[in-house]
């Protein structure tokens, strides 16, 4: 099975539409959370677990020795986090019933205090996870260890001064086992990312601090596992890879598509139940009950 | 009495510098960061010798603190290295979110504290990061007093699986710890015992501490001396058995009022057994260029204002 074939795709568009079916849930029952980005950004680490990161959900700690690693920097994306985390194998997905509850590990951000497998670090104040993730990158080029570091941010989050500090340091250690990867859905919480900080230099930004830009539709999957495997390919250049992800906040369900208005809000149960009716139930959802201690 | 003599000048920095270097020798799993200060940090011979495990992250502390916390995640034992104002206050939220949150091993090695920083003036002289780093939870706060404490602090750090905010300054100070004496974190250090006033001093304080003592001697007072160089944990036995004693204390530090380790003990005293206390430090104010001499005679952080705090607080026990 080539990486790109009919039937890679439709697995994988069966797995996006069960994770963005939890993170509707998820948000929802909590009350409070964030599904816009989540929802963009989903297909985008659906394909990056479920295809192309080589990751062993059984024998994972925090070290990440000997497989690839993930880290998500906007913190505020955990459902879609969670989500993969849990179809992926790294824990039960009842726990994805305590999103945002007391007690639980599933924190409202990913937390590390409650050892949740599948969480490297913790992220939630914006614009420092690439720089941890050139810290793990920078420890496997120590270590000689082959595997790759990515990070998820959002582009809004490129707004941090900290992200350029870090597209700095990568280029300067030649961290080529770095993939940065952007959800660029244009929009943040005081409206489009064009009027906050201005969108259309966004790519040449990277490009002018040396690291290798790729664009791809972030909805496509075809897309998506091409330009996942050009990075992976440029290893060896000595120089690190960012994919620019165009995608839609809210994607998948129509009325929470294409606008801001649900980067921060958690839809109704009647909502739910609209949204609930456009995402095809293909894995089974996880069950309703809270099961944590 | 008498145990400590000045063995000379030398600089707390260039103990780090020596310690990094020996805990490095040590164990292959240490590496530095610094923010383009590497000369100052004295971590040019750990650079010379372990260039691969040395990283220079230019003048970008925020990135530093993340790069650290990512290299600590996957099993190195980084410490990372600039002057104090700047890996304290200026990442105050990477530190937080980093390294407290989740407590990555790191070490974070600050240089130039307080204000015998000098010259550079206010902007340079850190005087609240212990308020800041004492904070967070988990962080071991360390702020040695000498060449030699420095450098067993440092390999005390490297061995101490967590965080650790190690605190030293810039100028030459006598040197008078003990060289075999090891670095215990969480254990304060009676080095001159009294039975009637308690000087309690941290960095650059605890020679004007015995300065003080050997003043307040020739007046017939027997002070003890106590070295906190482990501000957090707090070794409360020691510092409230020797309150026991002599029933008053003076605290001295090169710190503000505000969150350092005067109001710290004085949160210890009042909720175990309160007795009267008088402080030495940099009270509500920002410092100015000078030199270190200049500066902490300025501010009365020396053995004068710690003999007159030792009277005073002896006048108000009862």
């Amino acid at each position: 099975m080539t990486a790109n074939s009919k039937e890679t795709i439709e697995r994988l568009e069966k797995i996006s539409s069960q994770v963005r079916r939890d993170i509707v849930r998820m948000v929802s029952a909590a009350h409070s959370g964030h599904p816009g980005g989540s929802m963009s950004s989903a297909d985008i680490l659906v394909a990056l677990y479920f295809q192309v990161m080589e990751h062993d959900p059984q024998n994972w700690d925090r070290s990440g020795s000997g497989q690839d690693v993930f880290h998500l920097s906007a913190g505020h994306m955990s459902p879609v986090l969670y989500s993969v985390l849990a179809r992926s194998g790294y824990f039960p997905l009842s726990l994805l019933g305590g999103f945002r509850r007391f007690g639980s590990p599933i924190q409202g951000c990913p937390s590390v205090d409650g050892h949740l497998s599948g969480v490297v670090q913790t992220s939630g104040s914006l614009g420092q996870g690439l720089s941890a993730a050139a810290g793990f990158a920078l420890a496997k080029k120590i270590d000689g260890d082959e595997h790759f570091c990515y990070v998820l941010c959002g582009d809004g989050e490129c707004e941090e001064g900290q992200i350029w500090e870090a597209a700095q340091f990568a280029v300067n250690h030649h961290l080529d086992n770095l993939i940065a990867l952007i959800d660029w859905n244009g929009q943040q919480i005081d409206g489009p990312m064009e009027d906050a900080a201005g969108e259309e230099a966004f790519p040449r930004k990277w490009a002018v601090y040396g690291w290798k830009v790729l664009v791809a539709d972030g909805h496509d999957f075809g897309s998506i596992l091409e330009a996942f495997g050009e990075a992976r390919a440029n290893r060896g250049t000595g120089q690190p890879t960012v994919i620019l992800f165009r995608t839609e906040m809210g994607q998948g369900v129509d009325f929470m598509q294409g606008t801001n208005e649900w980067h921060g809000k958690s839809p109704s149960e009647v909502e739910c139940e609209m949204a609930l009716s456009q995402l095809e139930e293909t894995m089974g959802d996880y069950p309703d009950e809270e099961i944590y201690e | 009495m008498k145990k400590y003599t000045n063995r000379g000048l030398k600089l707390t920095r260039s103990g780090f510098g020596d310690g990094l270097l020996e805990a490095a020798i040590e164990n292959g799993r240490i590496v530095a960061l610094t923010a383009d200060l590497r000369d100052s940090l004295h971590m040019d011979a750990f650079a010379d010798r372990f260039p691969e495990r040395f990283v220079e992250c230019g003048i970008a502390e925020s990135n530093m603190i993340g790069v650290a916390a990512g290299l600590a995640i996957a099993g190195k034992i980084p410490f990372a290295g600039s002057f104090a104002e700047f890996i304290s206050g200026r990442v105050y939220d990477q530190i937080r979110q980093e390294i407290a949150l989740g407590q990555a091993n790191v070490k974070i090695a600050a240089s130039h504290a307080g204000l015998s920083a000098g010259e550079d003036g206010a902007t340079h002289q850190a005087m609240e990061d212990v308020a800041l780093m004492r904070a967070l939870p988990g962080m071991v706060v360390l702020n040695p007093c000498d060449y030699t404490q420095t450098k067993a602090a440092t390999l005390a750090a490297a061995r101490y699986d967590g965080p650790v905010y190690l605190r030293f300054g810039r100028p030459v100070v006598p040197d008078f710890t003990p060289e075999d004496q090891e670095f215990e974190i969480g254990k304060a250090l009676v080095l001159e015992e009294g039975r009637d006033v308690t000087l309690l001093a941290t960095g650059h304080l605890v020679w004007e501490a015995l300065e003080a003592c050997r003043i307040l001697e020739e007046k017939g007072v027997e002070a003890e001396v106590i070295d906190v160089a482990t501000i957090k944990p707090l070794d409360k036995q020691t510092i409230l058995s020797s309150l026991r004693k002599t029933g008053a204390a003076v605290v001295a530090e090169e710190h503000n009022l505000s969150g350092g380790l005067g109001e710290l003990i004085a949160g210890l005293v009042v909720r175990t057994n309160p007795v009267p206390m008088e402080f030495v430090n940099g009270g509500d104010a920002f410092g100015q260029s000078g030199t270190a001499e200049e500066l902490m005679s300025w501010a009365g952080l020396d053995a004068g204002h710690i003999v007159r705090a030792a009277e005073k607080v002896m006048s108000r026990r009862k």
